[in-house]
């Protein structure tokens, strides 16, 4: 904790004292103190029954599938992000502000549409869900649906974070390693990918977070089989349908602290970016960057 | 890809790139939301309109509404007063305090259900004295808005909080020198230049409430005309096999929504 500046201590009146109090104490009740009352309900019944519902073989089952989903979600996305960023900001063709717009759609969707959207498409009574069907590939109720359900509601999150770097940097470096005669690999790898690399990590990180949690698309589109196609988040709405709250909690404090895990880890990611900038801002002026950092 | 040395011709590869980009695109998102509006089409309006005006269908929009804009409205004072005091003012506690503020955000939202039914549920010892006032939250309209307004928490916070930041002290300064009271000049000087990130938070937050389904899951208790929402009723009806029933309603959703959005962002831009 950085020491308090003594002339705002000094200064501050009593309405001000009220507005901090006032906003800690929401603050508390709305978010704080909802996660307490979580880990203590999971913590206790002791030590042993936590454990006990861990290794419960669906609760694993249940993780080992949102892990296996959010792998390949996560890469998928991460791979068509950075393309779909690149294409964006380096190319013009003809619709290329209605792709831009589309791409935001999933934030503006309830993640029970979107799983209905999947349904009407791919579910077992479409065309080319049926068709899919009968060549032995069938999607909605089965993994392909899951991880499609995951990319949809993930996939505007790589791209929105890459795009904005890719438009700051600009194109001059990539043009000057292509006239060297660097193929277009080469320049990928050793020009663009280092520069937009923090970008990438951070959206990547947001996908993770967010497959991770998906509950309504995966309800949707799951079927929702024990040890088949039963997610961590299907597992903790399974187990409170089933009056079994214990294995809820347990199975979210295991979520919430991941997802922790992943907000400290963005947060550190921002923290270095934001340092990298007050670095780079120094040198231009010529001064260190610890003065630059006193002075912001 | 990387040698778009000119806008005008893009390579070949750039062109495979970009096809392979959009192919994905169109299984992903593109071909879903066609199904959909095509699946409307050949119902007909006259079908999809019977299924919007069925008294249960009704009910459930109307109450995503209602809750969305009660909590936009507590949300837009709470989430001010948080960007203000994280700004403006040094507490201890105020790091954890900024960073937590995203947790929401972080967190699956069944677990942010489960969370509140821990903290004010029946079997809570705050959820027991709020039974004791007569007014229990949780399996209760107040539980939805509590819900949204955990959910949506950050979206205000972090709209204003950099624009509060970044705020000339200036202006206040020469409005403090003129002898205004503090208040007139939050009143005159500070909210006007706070408004437009203030909207487009709330903005956010209704279009996130609407759509709202795995908190409010765990803490509304789905009962048909009295807690059950909009996306909960379209998860009802796609579990009962109405198809035409859900994509009505998903219908509406998504209008309200997009809406919501398109206007808080053409006049955040008429703004300047």
């Amino acid at each position: 904790m950085k020491p308090p500046k003594p002339q705002l201590q000094n200064t501050m009146t009593w309405p001000q004292r009220f507005l901090i109090i006032a906003v800690l104490a929401w603050f508390g009740l709305l978010i704080l103190g909802p996660a307490v009352a979580l880990a203590r309900r999971a913590f206790a019944p002791g030590v042993g029954a936590v454990f006990k519902a861990l290794t419960d073989p669906d609760a694993i089952e249940a993780l080992l599938l949102t892990a296996k989903i959010t792998v390949v979600v996560t890469i998928s996305n991460t791979i068509f992000g950075i393309a779909m960023a690149i294409v964006l900001v380096r190319q013009r063709f003809w619709g290329r502000r209605i792709v831009d717009g589309l791409l935001d759609l999933p934030f503006a969707v309830s993640p029970v549409i979107a799983g209905l959207m999947l349904i009407i498409l791919y579910g077992p009574k479409s065309t080319i869900g049926s068709r899919l069907e009968s060549f032995g590939f069938p999607i909605v109720y089965h993994l392909p649906g899951m991880i499609l359900a995951g990319m949809f509601v993930t996939l505007p999150l790589v791209v929105r974070s890459v795009a904005p770097i890719l438009e700051e940097i600009g194109s001059d470096q990539e043009d000057v390693a292509s006239t060297l005669g660097a193929d277009w690999w080469t320049t990928f790898h050793r020009i663009t990918l280092p520069t937009i690399r923090w970008g990438v990590a951070y959206g990547a990180a947001l996908v993770v977070a967010r497959s991770l949690g998906e509950f309504g698309a995966l309800l949707v589109v799951s079927g929702n089989i024990i040890g088949r196609t039963q997610t961590a988040t299907l597992y903790v709405h399974d187990q409170i349908e089933s009056f079994e709250p214990h294995g809820a909690y347990v199975m979210s404090i295991v979520l919430a602290t991941v997802s922790f895990c992943i907000l400290v880890g963005l947060e550190t990611i921002q923290n270095s970016v934001r340092r990298r900038e007050y670095a780079a801002e120094a040198k231009e002026d010529g001064q260190g960057p610890i003065r630059q950092m006193r002075r912001h | 890809m990387s040698s778009t040395v000119d806008q005008r011709r893009t390579s070949i590869y750039g062109k495979l790139l970009r096809w392979g980009c959009l192919l994905y695109l169109g299984v992903v998102l593109i071909f879903p939301l066609s199904g959909v509006v095509l699946r409307a089409v050949s119902a007909g309006p006259s079908r999809i309109w019977s299924e919007v005006t069925n008294p249960f269908a009704w009910h459930a929009i109307m109450l995503s509404l209602s809750t969305a804009i009660v909590m936009v409205l507590i949300s837009v004072f709470t989430g001010t007063a948080t960007a203000w005091v994280l700004a403006r003012y040094e507490f201890p506690g105020k790091g954890l305090v900024n960073a937590l503020v995203d947790l929401p955000f972080a967190v699956p939202t069944i677990v942010t259900g489960l969370m509140l039914v821990a903290m004010f549920g029946p079997t809570s010892t705050l959820g027991v004295v709020l039974s004791g006032f007569g007014t229990p939250v949780i399996y209760e309209q107040s539980g939805i808005v509590l819900a949204l307004l955990f959910v949506c928490f950050p979206f205000v916070v972090r709209s204003v909080q950099p624009v509060l930041e970044n705020l000339d002290p200036a202006e206040e300064e020469s409005a403090a020198t003129m002898g205004a009271s503090r208040w007139t000049i939050f009143r005159r000087v500070t909210l006007p230049a706070l408004f437009p990130s203030i909207v487009s938070g709330a903005g956010l937050s209704f279009s996130r409430a609407l759509g709202e389904f795995g908190s409010v899951v765990m803490v509304a208790g789905n009962r048909p005309m009295s807690t059950k929402t909009a996306p909960l009723y379209v998860y009802g009806e796609v579990e009962g096999f109405n198809m035409e029933g859900a994509l009505a309603v998903s219908l509406v959703l998504l209008t309200c929504s997009l809406v919501s959005l398109i206007a808080v962002s053409k006049w955040a831009e008429r703004q300047g």
